[in-house]
């Protein structure tokens, strides 16, 4: 494309019926302790 | 949803309910507020600065995302939600533990939340029988969960850290004969870190989080003995020597800003220079008679802050002398699952905090909160499931503030103890973290939006 670059892929449909094992960190757990910091968490099946 | 955002020159358009993020010219930029339109009043609008052919090219562009399920997607989690809940009925299933090894502490650090230690109860150690009831309570209540973890929290863990090691000891002789995988964290601040804890920290310990503030006054304003004496002088060649010997990597200097200083992008840098590559520097958790709580008044200079600092921190990458910054850490390919950004932390229900006497709350922050105690782990493996339905209930959709914010994928509606200490209430976000969480955001896009376009 020309005037838009995209830089990830989307979340689909098919992502929420593989999601939810549980198995990943506990986000508190990684440094915060006091702040809500989810999105930099991995996810373990990846 | 989308938002759209300007950083640095450079226009961010995120898709809210697919994740994507899109990098746009100015043009597109702005056409996108007209999408509702027919394309010919669109192009009357824009024809004075851009050429019909121009704008119809961008139209055709942002049509196909639209087609493709990547901007202004649909909401679907809503309706999974309604048929798929995100929680079991009856006890819940804990996969956490913050282990509160002591309630004492040899420093007096005048914002602590845990009321320089105590959690404003006694100053006591955590007996070893608690701590393996704690280990006994985390398996029996994990369920099908394998990956467990315990964090050594304190007050000050290294005051009582043969319960540290023969706690750690323990679950790993319990985990042959469970299946289980623990994971060790611990959370100190350094005064009496020696040889022997940084072996056995490194032997057994996934991540260490060491509490430094940042620029040596700044550490010592806050971070001070029971004498007021600062701690920054003795404490720094401790926490480096860690590092180092972790190849820096799986540990955090983890400092806190304040009211006092709100420049706190000083700060960070602070610790970079001193060649820490791992670094977290987050806002206070603060009563307002403390004086030190962030103000609605103080956001824009915290986000001129955090602006200024996501630039610095590409010029330092790109100068490999880079550094992680915990809160511009994010990712955008391999990241949580869609059920963890829509439930959050867990607090209440998969991570729990237990007390030197083997008390249960919700977490580290509502330790003390009499209202909040679930159970005691010398008294078996119940827990009060009221209280943990309270939380467990909780998720991005019940919060009125979440289901309007386009952040909330990333911060999966925020810190329940924030809520609950500044709103008294769980459905209710604290305004000031949710302002900051929304820039931090804003910032770690504008990296990967950077990353992904060196020129």
């Amino acid at each position: 494309m020309k005037h838009i670059k995209t830089i990830n892929a989307p979340i689909s449909k098919k992502d929420i019926k593989n999601s939810g094992c549980g198995e990943c960190q506990t986000s508190c757990q990684s440094a915060c302790k006091t702040s809500c910091t989810v999105a930099n968490q991995k996810c373990e099946k990846r | 949803m989308i938002h759209k955002f300007t950083m640095h020159g450079t226009n961010i358009v995120l898709d809210v309910n697919s994740g994507t993020v899109h990098v746009v010219d100015d043009m597109t930029f702005e056409i996108i507020d007209e999408l509702g339109k027919p394309d010919e009043e669109i192009i009357e609008k824009l024809s004075a600065r851009y050429s019909s052919e121009e704008i119809r090219e961008a139209l055709i562009e942002l049509r196909g995302l639209q087609a493709a399920g990547q901007l202004m997607s649909e909401d679907i989690y809503e309706e999974y939600l309604a048929k798929n809940p995100l929680y079991n009925e009856g006890q819940p299933i804990v996969k956490a533990l913050c282990l509160h090894i002591a309630h004492d502490c040899n420093l007096r650090c005048r914002y602590c939340f845990a009321s320089t230690g105590d959690f404003g109860t006694r100053r006591t150690l955590m007996p070893l029988s608690v701590a393996k009831k704690a280990i006994d309570f985390l398996i029996e209540r994990s369920g099908t969960r394998r990956n467990l973890e315990v964090d050594f929290f304190g007050g000050e863990p290294l005051l009582n850290f043969d319960t540290v090691k023969q706690t750690v000891l323990y679950a790993l002789e319990r985990e042959k004969e469970t299946g289980k995988n623990f994971r060790f964290t611990l959370t100190t601040n350094a005064v009496l870190l020696n040889e022997d804890h940084k072996r056995f920290i490194n032997e057994y310990m996934g991540n260490v989080v060491l509490s430094l503030d940042g620029r040596p006054e700044v550490n010592d304003r806050m971070r001070c003995r029971a004498d007021g004496r600062g701690t920054y002088s003795d404490i720094l060649p401790k926490i480096k020597d860690m590092a180092d010997s972790r190849d820096q990597d799986n540990y955090y200097v983890r400092g806190t800003f304040t009211r006092e200083n709100l420049d706190f992008s000083k700060d960070v840098l602070h610790l970079a220079d001193l060649g820490f590559k791992q670094v977290s520097v987050e806002p206070v958790v603060a009563a307002r008679e403390t004086g030190f709580d962030l103000r609605h008044e103080d956001l824009p200079v915290l986000f001129r802050e955090y602006e200024e600092l996501a630039l610095e921190y590409v010029k330092r990458y790109s100068e490999s002398r880079g550094f992680n910054f915990f809160h511009f850490m994010i990712d955008l390919e391999q990241g949580p699952c869609v059920i963890k950004r829509m439930k959050g932390c867990g607090a209440g229900h998969e991570y729990l905090a237990v007390t030197p006497e083997g008390d249960l709350y919700p977490c580290h922050q509502f330790v003390g909160m009499d209202q909040f105690k679930m159970g005691n782990v010398n008294k078996g493996f119940e827990t009060d499931v009221a209280i943990c339905d309270m939380f467990r209930r909780e998720n991005i959709y019940t919060k009125a503030e979440c289901r309007k914010c386009w952040a909330r994928f990333f911060c999966s509606g925020g810190c329940a103890a924030n809520a609950w200490q500044f709103n008294n209430s769980l459905d209710k976000p604290y305004d000031i973290g949710c302002n900051l969480e929304r820039k931090r955001v804003e910032c770690a896009l504008w990296i990967k939006a950077v990353e992904s376009d060196p020129e």
